[in-house]
């Protein structure tokens, strides 16, 4: 019997090997998205599917088995972790790059550069108008939806766990609050590090600006791990999609999408 | 016939209480007009504002090829198929349930509380929002008949969602069908299930056939209700079992505005894919319209 | 033959019996699956806080699910949008009703009901890349993303509804009314305003709630456009949160069976409630105005 269910496992297998879905975070999904059409240009027989949805919901899915890799802007939690192991899935960090939170307004905004202390009293409502810190006009503070995984790491990162004002824009992805940044004179937003494009100013925090250097030496405060977990360490399709991921070619894309090569 | 009434009596008090009146009315009118073209301009401001962005990029390559280069570039392809099966199985689904609910409906059911309840429920199923069929389809089709996010678990979302829609069209034209139609089966001794497929069913078939083009431009045109069940931000195969997740032409404009890192290159995308999404959904509207207009001139009872 | 003719009759009245009762079913398992998903939320935090809370923080160390700054997000957008719509749509219906010649009336009203037919996420994007910036410039706001701009878009996206409803209404309203009025010497105006409109009342009220009841559940152009802050600030030019666009936000990346999803399921029973509500006095009104008039005839 025992037999009989390992081959049919093993089938199965054989059957999906050529499937792979991705889920998880937004904020991965460029990269996730970018490397998997790479990816499928090299291996046509190789059909990978991307999803977004956020951390908490990819982690969900690769704890109910339904996805194959778990995309996430922050770690997994112990709670999650020891629900994973219940299923039995057995789950493996791997971290394919670095991602700077982003602290951008308005091209129009005199202001270039904040001190980590502004930036918290900014989102917690204590400082409302740009004048308080050289500028001019009220602030619009945009932030993302509390349940993405961009705000929490900024939550951590930068409110150390204060709460979030209740006047804050909660926009759903990183590109719309790029989008009202760049519409609204006042604004000021956070957002990955690819998103920061020409149409809106990132700013300095304590004097650093977000870059690859910064972020990687660790000087940029605002700056965390991306990660893609796999149930055990990935092997078959998984495996050649991640060889794929670390590769010359695949950190570069890492690159082009606007984050930081680990490797 | 004011004119009589004003010559019959000749009073100038009521002659200059008359025109202070006409004077009303004209305003009023005045007034009804303006309002119609507002509306009217209003309405057509959204049509035109996405035919005037979204026709620079719109072409054949468009809608026949697959995204590219982070979905900058290339067509829509997935998400014009996806739309398609998904709404293609909602009418699957919907189709045989609303007709046969609204052939008892009409044809069976005395009028008792029973049909006063079914009624009720299909009226308030029509007015529950979009999003919590979302939650519904969730909730049953993806996690507790474990379907996951897929076309099967969508169309099913989208088939309950336009039942009604089917239901109250069908009945409509069912409605329409002057009783001398049923009387004349009986009488030459059809059963009642003969006289209903015999009788009934070919001559309301224009009303059905509407309602059922009503039900898949509805279907085509909603997103809250597949954003958990069916839709996906990106594919690279084309969909081949209703076991996978589909792109779609509605989830596909929210992901472009909102997901990917190229705003600029992506918001012509958005609005390419508007105009083709309404295009579609305008046409198919148009068509049930016309069937219907249609076969009400030939209506000969 | 008889028996088998009776018995098959039987069997083909139980199927489609059985049809009609899906509608109810599929309702019934909506209130189900709501319940059931989203109770535990008012054990877990109690009815009167989740309602009456404003603090809305799903997902923070010590979370909080107040949803009363939602529940305040839905119904200003909803009202702007009626106050906006409503005249419009009982303006234009009237002169589609009564005025109209028959050529004109038979070509607005299949042209209405076109428009009804936009897919809402069109609208979103029409007011998120043209209403929003516009409504900024015009009131030199600091954001366009207000409750303003998204009652303009969903009055807008109601105004078909709000007129093919009144339309009907106005044409099922007897012509011996209209004559009556018009040989007595009254204006075609004021036949219109104080016969008609008067006649009409309850099918009018019936449109506009049915019309609250769909804009309230409206989910994609509100959330592409409101702005989202869970905030109340009773005016229209500040961004605000609705409920369906927070479910619509937050539902796709909250981890099943955690506290924060059944706040969503929560928010869901709230929201499905209002609309029954609303759907359900709309029947009353309609039932009997619709008796009265069938009677006159």
């Amino acid at each position: 019997m025992k037999k009989m269910l390992l081959i049919g496992l093993l089938l199965s297998v054989c059957v999906f090997a050529q499937q792979l879905t991705i889920q998880g975070s937004t904020t991965v999904l460029p990269i996730a998205q970018a490397t998997a059409e790479a990816f499928m240009d090299d291996n046509p027989a190789a059909d990978i599917t991307v999803r977004g949805g956020g951390s908490g919901t990819g982690i969900a899915a690769l704890i109910d088995r339904s996805t194959d890799i778990a995309s996430s802007s922050r770690p997994m939690k112990t709670k999650e972790i020891a629900k994973a192991r219940e299923n039995g899935v057995n789950p493996v960090a791997n971290i394919i790059a670095m991602d700077g939170i982003a602290v951008i307004v308005n091209k129009g905004n005199a202001i270039s550069q904040i001190s980590a202390e502004d930036l918290k009293k900014i989102y917690v409502g204590e400082i409302k108008r740009w004048d308080q810190l050289g500028g001019g006009g009220t602030i619009v503070i945009i932030s993302r939806d509390a349940a993405s995984g961009t705000f929490e790491a900024f939550n951590e990162l930068a409110l150390h766990g204060a709460k979030l004002t209740d006047a804050a824009l909660m926009l759903a992805s990183n590109l719309e609050v790029a989008r009202t940044v760049a519409q609204t004179p006042g604004a000021i937003g956070y957002v990955g590090l690819g998103y920061v494009s020409d149409d809106i100013k990132a700013l300095k925090v304590d004097g650093i600006l977000p870059s690859p250097e910064t972020i990687n030496n660790g000087t940029y405060a605002l700056a965390r791990p991306i990660f893609m977990y796999t149930d055990g360490k990935p092997k078959g399709l998984a495996g050649k999609y991640f060889d794929f991921v670390f590769s010359k070619t695949g950190q570069e894309i890492v690159e082009e999408t606007g984050f930081v090569p680990v490797k | 016939m004011n004119t009589t009434y004003e010559e019959t009596c000749g009073l100038p008090e009521i002659k200059s209480n008359l025109s202070r009146r006409r004077l009303v009315q004209k305003i009023g009118i005045t007034i009804l007009v303006l309002s119609l073209i507002i509306s009217v301009f209003l309405l057509f401001i959204i049509i035109l504002f996405v035919a005037i962005r979204g026709a620079g990029v719109l072409s054949w390559e468009f809608i026949s090829a697959m995204p590219r280069k982070a979905m900058t570039q290339g067509g829509i392809l997935p998400a014009i198929l996806g739309t398609f099966y998904l709404s293609l199985g909602a009418v699957v689904f919907a189709l045989p349930l609303g007709i046969l609910a609204a052939i008892y409906l009409n044809e069976y059911a005395a009028d008792n509380i029973l049909l006063r309840v079914i009624r009720m429920g299909i009226n308030n199923l029509a007015g529950v929002p979009s999003i919590v069929f979302g939650l519904f389809g969730l909730a049953v089709f993806v996690k507790f008949f474990g379907f996951g996010v897929s076309i099967l678990s969508g169309s099913l979302t989208l088939a309950i969602m336009i039942l009604p829609v089917i239901i109250s069209t069908t009945l409509e034209s069912l409605r329409a069908l002057p009783d001398s139609f049923r009387e004349a089966s009986y009488g030459i001794g059809a059963s009642k299930w003969q006289t209903i497929k015999g009788i009934i069913l070919p001559t309301a078939l224009p009303g059905i056939l509407t309602g059922t083009i009503l039900g898949i431009g509805r279907a085509a045109g909603e997103t809250a209700p597949i954003l958990f069940t069916a839709a996906t931000f990106f594919s690279r195969k084309l969909p081949s079992s209703i076991m996978h997740q589909v792109q779609a032409l509605p989830y596909h404009i929210y992901a472009l505005m909102t997901e990917g890192t190229h705003l600029k290159a992506q918001v012509p995308i958005a609005y390419g894919t508007a105009l083709v999404l309404l295009m579609l959904v305008l046409g198919l509207d148009l068509i049930a319209i016309v069937i219907r207009i249609r076969s009400r001139k030939k209506k000969l009872w | 033959m008889r028996l088998k003719r009776n018995t098959k009759e039987f069997i083909i009245k139980s199927i489609l019996l059985f049809c009609a009762l899906s509608s109810l079913v599929f309702l019934g398992g909506i209130i189900i699956v709501l319940f059931t998903q989203g109770v535990p939320i008012f054990g877990q935090i109690g009815f009167a806080k989740f309602l009456f809370g404003t603090g809305w923080y799903p997902t923070h160390e010590f979370p909080e699910f107040g949803i009363l700054s939602m529940i305040y997000g839905s119904f200003i957008i909803t009202f702007g949008a009626l106050i906006f719509a409503a005249p419009l749509g009982i303006l234009t219906a009237l002169y589609i009703a009564e005025l109209a010649p028959f050529w004109l009336k038979e070509t607005l009203k299949p042209i209405i009901e076109l428009l009804a037919g936009i897919p809402s996420v069109v609208y979103g994007l029409f007011g998120a890349l043209l209403v929003a910036p516009f409504v900024q410039r015009l009131f030199g706001l600091p954001v366009g993303l207000t409750a303003f701009s998204a009652a303009i878009v969903l009055g807008i996206m109601i105004l078909p509804t709000v007129t093919s409803i009144v339309e009907d209404a106005l044409s099922s309203i007897p012509n011996e009314y209209r004559e009556a009025s018009l040989a007595i010497g009254a204006t075609k105006w004021e036949t219109m305003t104080r016969i008609t409109l008067p006649a009409a009342a309850s099918g009018i009220s019936t449109a506009l709630i049915l019309s609250i009841g769909r804009a309230i559940g409206e989910t994609m152009a509100i959330l592409m456009v409101a702005g989202g802050s869970p905030r109340i600030d009773f005016s229209l030019f500040k961004p605000v949160r609705a409920m369906t666009s927070t479910i619509a936000a937050e539902m796709a990346e909250t981890v099943m069976g955690s506290i924060h999803y059944h706040a969503l399921f929560g928010v869901a029973i709230v929201l499905f409630i209002m609309t029954l509500a609303f759907n359900l006095i709309a029947e009353r009104i309609s039932y009997r105005f619709h008796k009265r008039f069938t009677a006159t005839r």
